[in-house]
């Protein structure tokens, strides 16, 4: 079960001709897959395009009565050769991940695919990760699309632009028999906004009849001599095929706006954006209405030189808003102008910045120093405060009053006693190297925990501490995630250990889910899931790779999972060691727990809740606990002794009684601080009579204890 | 009229609920036909981090009028917001300093209490970035700044910050939608209802009055009680007149300080308490100054009253510290509660705890170690069940006994040096007496956090023969406080030392005073 239901948004995936479609970007998309007659769809979930997988994969019925093929693939390289299908018959398929990243594991079939050629329509669907809120390293899909003749969508971050996207993707794909890219960034993914649905459409052709009668042509093979007919093919045909097919169905859009010497070219997906910074400039109306003349890409690749000639013709000087680096799309242009031999001045990276996410502000910036320089305002800037750029109060104070809020571990999480334990660890055995991986455990890199050289990709944890796989000191840690280990690591990290005779410890971290990118199932979830097969136990699939040494561990039990931690770095057996750390993800769970609490006491059951608490006046202010832990409800508050100025320990309410306080001052000899409190629901007839004569006995204790103390007070 | 579009920023933390407060200001845009964007960036932002929650709102008859559809930006822009609503004081900060904030245009809510980052959190002693100025400054900022703390308003009806963020916006009247509407979202909504529109509505009215007085932010100390002048004890009486003997700046801090030596042992620890504030305050008495008197009282009181066993023990049998803890879970009145201890004392802490000679030899002895260590195995004790009552409370009533235990004997031992030491240095280096006495805020914590606070005070005293060689050795001291508090691992106290060293020996070689 994902992070939330999509019951709600799957209703919006039956909409009919002419209803209102409602919700965000990247729904948007999978509406228009189903309006578009896509016969299957695969993908790989990750931020920010995660809601599409977790939408089809509770659209089971409506899929099946579209006769869709959908799966949730065990990674982009999966999807990506499930393109395959498009190949030899005319069937849509649409594949989605995460990009860059997603885009690089599915490098090698998508060069293929991208080779062979396709006779139906095949659209892959990015979610551009660049920007805030991007966890990715800054890369462009951009490259992809060059360097395997592919092409690249990025439209009009508007709901009906983005539906139109998707249709015109899989037509341009069969009319150049090319696979299409069509890239959504963070924002425009999780957008909300509205476009007129139409009936969805059952696929025109069937992967039944495909199977029925099955078709093979050689030239789609990937061997010689194909493979050279079939570069000359990309260049000689399907390119001028895309070019013909964007012009005549006019893709980009072009404003002639009033005319004028100057225009500004711009990637589809900056519209938006780009329209504001031109408003806040004076030269554009709320309506997107401005005297400059557009060129907006809504195809970033390839380019249609012509349009470029005619657009830049009449010009002096033409910006183009392009964002990330390299500066593909200016390089191209200057060539294109250089070919035919207009003198048209081109401005690009040299008045808006070459790296960084193209906010409004950077924009107006740099629209503002275009203007000034090439067209001199006819227009006044609309009444907007523009203070900010001159600050007129102490930033330099906030800066040392606004703390840094680095991502953590959520309330609860099982992760968290794991990582600590590896605190403590690290106490005996001094630094080890930590070969950390993708996923919610990469949060351990950050603050109070700290751990982990270095990141190298999902899964691939154990195989980036492959260099140590012999160790000359102490052995090398690799942590993995579940999802991580599925999607790759059992391959790239244990198979490989195995194999390499490695004498080093890997740890996965089992918390059933696919947590990360939205608690999507895995293969190894336990949750009840009629569409998948899960229950796959980890453990005997390092096994089946020829893992000798593997051991389970509970992350709640702290001490266990320390002594496991232990034996494997100092057991005398050479060969790779396996730890997988189990507990679920408290996210999944609370939905899953919280609801069966409330309704079980309302039934007038009995419940027993538990929650931690710290004793503000046996508490001395040293927040050892919250260095080891680092729970969001572990926090501070104000010493209510008044000869102490530190701040005590404290658990909020949001607690969810996890456990980890209690394991961590047990195992870490913290303080006696932290107590339990078991809050009881619906007691029994015992319960109040045992309690009634606890009560009663400690209340006496306490009274003559009290007593004492006040017949001695000054 | 100019078209005009409204923009709305919410700055909060990764699970504040800050797209359940999206959804509901979507609806209410729509049921009063205006168009309406939003975007977010979660990812990683949703897991504790700091994100932000950005809407565009126009009415729909004017975009009738014109014909066309608004072109709206995907994130706000800086200058350019009406209303720039912070879930926390932090994050209000923040959005100023990425310009959200403008003086002329900008409705600035926040809420006003804290929600501390784990940089401040994990501090070794109070790293809590400057709360109060914070709030003067966000007070000053934006056309008009409501603040209050949205936190405890949440609380105060069970429900959620979301709610109460929503209340604010209704209240604020930066959206022309009628306060029903509002209602009518939460509604349709369809969780927690009755505590999200009581939520709704307290914030909302709350707002209307242009939000509470911000000045709520607690003060960094609590304040000492007055000094009465009768004992509410008549036989104790007397101790009462020492402290009225002494300086009048003292006398809070001496109060407090005999309290805290009457709970924690008897009427005789407690004069010996004074006996030592007194001999400290008659040092300095001449010069007519109290600074070195106030920190020593201060300094003492804890130190008298270090936390052993016995008084863990005391403490948490306490009838007002269950009441407290029913208070903290939030037990309901009469609901019936368990609460489990989880005490760990080490072999030392045992040993402590016995007579100085057993206790010693126990120390010594490998065998004894051993075989004690088997009970140190994490202790988990029922407080509110009898057995685990009775042991602690057992062991709560052996402080009558606790002068002749090991951890007294050292602790007092520690603490007459200490003294002897400030006496030696007061007359001639009285500010570096002064840092030397509140260098004991270092040693505090249990077993091993308790051993290194001892082991970087110790550090600091055997410095203070070279630091009273210094001009400067007050500031030193007072500053390698706060190194002894950089890290754990004393890494910076070190390196602080070695240059230290480093220096002195450089200026006894060249004979010049460092």
């Amino acid at each position: 079960m994902a992070e939330r239901s999509f019951a709600r948004e799957v209703q919006s995936l039956r909409l009919g001709a002419g209803e209102e479609f409602r919700g965000e970007g990247i729904l948007a998309v999978t509406k228009a897959l189903l309006q578009a007659g896509v016969a299957y769809v695969g993908g790989y979930q990750g931020a920010p395009i995660s809601h599409l997988m977790d939408v089809l994969a509770d659209a089971e019925d409506i899929l099946n009565e579209l006769g869709v093929h959908f799966e949730a693939s065990a990674s982009e390289a999966t999807a990506a050769a499930m393109l395959a299908a498009s190949i030899n018959y005319p069937l849509r398929g649409a594949v989605s991940w995460k990009s860059t990243v997603g885009t690089n594991v599915a490098s090698d079939a998508l060069s293929n695919l991208a080779s062979a050629g396709v006779r139906g329509g095949a659209l892959i669907i990015l979610g551009e990760d660049y920007g805030e809120g991007a966890s990715i390293m800054q890369e462009r899909t951009h490259a992809f699309a060059m360097k395997s003749q592919m092409w690249l969508l990025d439209p009009r971050p508007h709901l009906p632009e983005i539906v139109r996207a998707v249709e015109h993707g899989f037509e341009l794909s069969e009319a150049s028999h090319t696979p299409v890219m069509l890239m959504l960034r963070i924002r425009a993914c999780h957008v909300y906004g509205r476009f007129t649905a139409q009936a969805n459409r059952r696929p025109a052709f069937s992967r039944a009849q495909a199977l029925a009668n099955p078709t093979r042509d050689y030239g789609r093979i990937i061997l010689p001599p194909s493979t050279y007919e079939q570069e000359r093919e990309k260049i000689e045909q399907r390119l001028p095929a895309a070019q013909r097919f964007i012009a005549e169905r006019g893709l980009n859009e072009v404003t002639a706006g009033a005319g004028g010497a100057i225009g500004l070219v711009l990637q589809g997906g900056l519209y938006n954006n780009t329209l504001r910074a031109l408003e806040l400039l004076g030269r554009a109306d709320a309506f997107g209405t401005t005297d400059l003349p557009l060129y907006v890409l809504n195809v970033t690749y390839p380019m249609v030189p012509e349009e470029w000639q005619r657009f830049c013709r009449d010009k002096q000087a033409v910006l183009i808003i392009e964002e990330g680096q390299p500066e593909y799309i200016e390089q191209a242009a200057t060539q294109i102008l250089h070919q035919h031999g207009l003198a048209t001045r081109i401005l690009g990276k040299e008045v808006l910045p070459m790296h960084g996410e193209y906010t409004v502000d950077v924009l107006r910036a740099g629209l503002k120093d275009f203007l000034e320089r090439w067209s001199p305002r006819t227009a006044e800037p609309v009444a907007v405060d523009m203070t900010r750029e001159a600050p007129l109060l102490p930033l330099g104070r906030l800066a040392a009053l606004v703390p840094p809020r680095p991502s953590g571990l959520c309330t609860g999480c099982p992760e968290r006693p794991f990582f600590s334990a590896m605190k403590l660890l690290q106490k005996e055995t001094g630094p080890l190297h930590i070969s950390a991986d993708i996923g919610c455990h990469s949060f351990a890199t950050l603050p109070p925990f700290n751990m982990g050289n270095s990141i190298m990709g999902y899964g691939l944890g154990a195989a980036a501490a492959s260099a140590f796989g012999s160790p000359p000191g102490k052995r090398a840690v690799s942590v993995m995630g579940d999802g991580g280990f599925w999607h790759n690591g059992l391959t790239s990290g244990i198979g490989n250990s195995v194999f390499n005779k490695h004498d080093d410890v890997t740890i996965i971290i089992d918390n059933g889910y696919s947590a990360a990118t939205g608690g999507q199932d895995i293969p190894s979830s336990r949750a009840a899931n009629e569409q998948r097969q899960g229950n796959n136990s980890i453990v005997d699939a390092v096994r089946g790779v020829g893992i000798k040494w593997v051991k389970h561990t509970h992350t709640y039990n702290m001490r266990e999972t320390l002594r496991t931690l232990r034996e494997a770095l100092n057991s005398d057996y050479r060969g790779p060691k396996v730890i997988v750390a189990e507990g679920e993800c408290q996210l999944n769970r609370q939905r899953r727990v919280r609801p069966l609490m409330r309704k079980a006491i309302e039934a007038g059951e009995r419940v027993v809740r538990e929650r931690f608490g710290v004793d503000a006046d046996t508490c001395t202010g040293d927040h050892s606990c919250i260095r080891l832990s680092g729970c969001p409800s572990l926090t501070v508050k104000e010493n209510p002794d008044p000869l102490r100025s530190d701040p005590v320990a404290y658990v909020d309410n949001s607690c969810v009684g996890c456990g980890v306080c209690g394991e961590v001052a047990d195992a870490a000899v913290l303080c006696p601080s932290f107590y339990r409190a078991d809050l009881l629901y619906n007691p029994t007839r015992w319960d109040r009579f045992m309690h009634r004569l606890r009560a009663a006995l400690i209340g006496w204790l306490q009274e003559s204890s009290e007593r004492r103390r006040l017949r001695q007070t000054v | 009229m100019a078209t005009r579009t409204i923009k709305l920023t919410v700055a909060a933390l990764g699970g504040q609920g800050g797209g359940v407060l999206a959804d509901w200001l979507i609806a209410i845009a729509e049921a009063n036909s205006y168009i309406v964007q939003s975007t977010s960036v979660p990812g990683v932002a949703q897991r504790t981090g700091a994100t932000i929650y950005y809407l565009e709102f126009f009415a729909r008859a004017e975009a009738a009028r014109a014909g066309r559809e608004p072109v709206m930006a995907l994130m706000p822009v800086s200058g350019d917001v009406d209303c720039l609503v912070a879930s926390e004081l932090a994050e209000a900060g923040r959005a100023i300093q990425r310009g959200l904030v403008s003086p002329q245009r900008t409705t600035l809510i926040s809420s006003t209490h804290r929600a501390y980052a784990i940089g401040e959190k994990s501090a070794m002693g109070d790293g809590a970035l400057g709360t109060v100025e914070l709030l003067e400054l966000v007070r000053s900022q934006g056309k008009r700044a409501i603040l209050f703390d949205m936190e405890s308003v949440a609380e105060r009806h069970h429900s959620v910050v979301s709610a109460v963020l929503l209340g604010a916006i209704c209240g604020a009247g930066v959206l022309p939608f009628p306060r029903a509407s509002f209602e009518d979202a939460i509604r349709a909504g369809g969780l927690a209802v009755k505590t999200n529109l009581a939520a709704f509505a307290d914030a909302c009215e709350l707002v209307q009055r242009g939000g509470a007085d911000p000045a709520d932010v607690a003060p960094r100390r609590r304040p000492l009680p007055p000094v009465p002048t009768r004992a509410q004890t008549p036989t104790l009486q007397p101790l009462l007149e020492r402290i009225h003997g002494l300086p009048q700046s003292v006398q809070q801090v001496a109060l407090e300080g005999t309290r805290r030596c009457l709970d924690y042992q008897d009427p005789a620890y407690a004069a010996l308490y004074l006996e030592r504030v007194a001999g400290v305050a008659a040092l300095e008495g001449a010069a007519g100054r109290d600074m070195l008197t106030e920190a020593t009282a201060r300094s003492l009181a804890l130190w008298m009253t270090f936390e052993d066993t016995l008084r863990v023990a005391q403490l948490k049998t306490r009838r007002a510290r269950f009441e407290r803890v029913r208070a903290e879970v939030r037990a309901a009145p009469g609901q019936l509660i368990e609460v489990t201890e989880f005490m760990k004392p080490r072999v030392e802490e045992i040993a402590g705890t016995l007579p100085v000679v057993l206790g010693r030899r126990v120390l010594a002895s490998t065998r004894l170690r051993r075989w004690l260590n088997r009970w140190t195995d994490g202790r988990q004790i029922r407080t509110t069940r009898l057995g685990g009552f009775v042991l602690l409370y057992g062991l709560a009533g052996m402080r009558r006994w606790r002068r002749a235990t090991l951890r007294f004997h050292e602790e007092n031992a520690r603490i007459e040096a200490w003294l002897r030491r400030l006496a030696a240095l007061a007359p001639a280096h009285y500010e570096l007496a002064v840092e030397l006495a509140r260098a004991q805020r270092l040693i505090k914590g249990y077993g091993e956090t308790h051993e290194r606070g001892w082991r970087n005070f110790s550090q600091l005293v055997d410095l203070i023969d070279v630091l009273s060689a210094r001009p400067d050795g007050a500031s030193v001291l007072s500053r390698l406080q706060e190194t002894a508090l950089a890290d754990e691992e004393g890494v910076a106290l070190r390196r602080e030392l070695a240059a230290l060293a480093a220096g002195s020996q450089s200026a006894a070689a060249s004979g010049v005073p460092a």
